[in-house]
């Protein structure tokens, strides 16, 4: 068995958990931009301009289709050509947000599917206006069927996430990786590491089913 | 961007193969490792539910990166010295194995149990019923899903360029560096991305249409 320095985890624990606040920042703003472009992006797949449905459509198939990594860097590195000069935590950020609204736009629009059209053509004819329709019958029911996949998006965001040490943002793999350069060392770093994210994703998952039994019995 | 695809399009197609095959190997390993696994969690025998449950937590709940940085710095630790290469291979094949055991969890389970009975009761053996009757139909429902994991482990491949395995993204990388044009050479990876991931969706759609069972119900 391979020993452990307990010392050197206690030693590096600040560092770590640095990382792990800006891990969190990072996943919670790109999940408000990933739900909310998803949503938008959800309605012009179902748009009545045939247009502007197939630029959704493309962006949706382009998301998901090319690898994170590509396009962090695209924005990171490519950024500049087109006038977007940022810092590598915001590029992050924008990244992820854009990546993961192409999944959320397929939940979402699975959802809209999902309710009858019966119910939408009755609420017109009682003088309902499309923004309540959204709002007020078509979110509401949709919640039970796109909860359980979007609190995966969002696992899946996280744990994308460390991708973004890759370009430099000091969330918790760069810090670790910054502990595992220091020290030399390389079991403490990343088992370290690889718990903080799977006691982060277990959390995760478990508020997801509390959320889920909520909607479910709301 | 054509000078810069006209320049390099030998590097990118040895890149783009290197892509292919590191990502085919590992869904290949990563079947056999995951049929294995669908069994052990679907098992009667005490510890080995629990043992591949535990696997299966771990694999899917820490990111990609963290995975393969375990692997391609804890080998040579333990003793085992291998290429990045074949870091790479293990590391996508032991993450993808966990992805592809819940799926053929799923696909097991949602064969009906009389069949199992009545080869029970024409006296076929344990494996045999595995081997010409579980999983040749377990294939056959899975298949959309299992499409999905290949090409999420087509993208995640792109990460193995962080421990210098030359393929596509570890190319363009290179060739961004001495063109100066990040913008281009990464628009080019993302599209050769895309066209590797639509190729393989497209392939998995005209397998399934194959393997429907004409006039059965979906």
């Amino acid at each position: 068995m391979i020993g452990i320095d307990t010392d050197m985890i206690a030693r590096y624990g600040p560092l770590l958990l640095a990382g792990l606040v800006t891990t969190l920042r990072v996943c919670a703003l790109a999940s408000v931009i990933a739900l909310l472009a998803g949503l938008v992006l959800a309605l012009l797949l179902r748009a009545r301009l045939l247009v502007v449905r197939g630029a959704a459509r493309a962006y949706v198939e382009v998301m998901r289709g090319t690898p994170i990594l590509v396009i962090l860097f695209l924005l990171y590195y490519g950024g500049p050509s087109f006038g977007l000069v940022l810092d590598a935590e915001p590029v992050g950020i924008l990244g992820l947000g854009f990546y993961g609204a192409g999944y959320f736009a397929e939940i979402f629009r699975a959802g809209f599917e999902s309710i009858p059209k019966g119910q939408i053509e009755a609420a017109r004819m009682v003088g309902l206006r499309p923004r309540q329709i959204v709002y007020r019958i078509q979110i509401p029911q949709m919640l039970g069927l796109i909860v359980p996949p979007s609190v995966n998006q969002i696992i899946i965001l996280v744990k994308e996430s460390a991708v973004l040490s890759i370009i430099t943002v000091a969330e918790l793999t760069k810090n670790a990786t910054q502990m595992a350069n220091e020290t030399f060392a390389v079991v403490e770093p990343f088992l370290a590491v690889a718990v903080l994210y799977w006691v982060l994703i277990e959390a995760i998952a478990r508020s997801g089913r509390w959320i889920e039994h909520r909607v479910r019995h709301a | 961007m054509i000078e810069i695809l006209a320049d390099n399009y030998g590097v990118l197609i040895g890149g783009a193969a290197t892509t292919v095959v590191v990502s085919g190997m590992a869904i290949a390993i990563g079947m056999v490792l995951g049929l294995a696994l669908a069994f052990g969690l679907l098992s009667h025998r005490a510890p080995l539910p629990a043992l591949c449950g535990f696997y299966r937590s771990f694999w899917r709940g820490t990111p990609i990166l963290v995975q393969l940085l375990i692997v391609f710095y804890m080998l040579p630790q333990a003793g085992i010295d291998v290429a990045p290469l074949v870091a790479a291979i293990v590391a996508l094949s032991l993450n993808t194995a966990a992805f592809q055991g819940e799926i053929y969890r799923a696909g097991l389970l949602a064969i009906p149990r009389g069949e199992i009975e009545a080869a029970r009761m024409l006296g076929i053996g344990k494996w045999t019923i595995r081997r010409r009757i579980l999983i040749p139909q377990m294939f056959r429902l899975v298949l959309p899903p299992l499409i999905n994991e290949a090409i999420i482990i087509l993208k995640n491949s792109s990460l193995v360029s962080v421990i210098a395995v030359t393929e596509l993204m570890r190319r363009s990388q290179q060739i961004a560096s001495t063109t100066f044009k990040p913008l281009e050479v990464y628009l080019i990876a993302g599209a050769i991305y895309l066209a590797l991931n639509l190729v393989l969706a497209h392939a998995g759609r005209r397998l399934e249409q194959r393997m429907a069972i004409s006039g059965a119900r979906a």
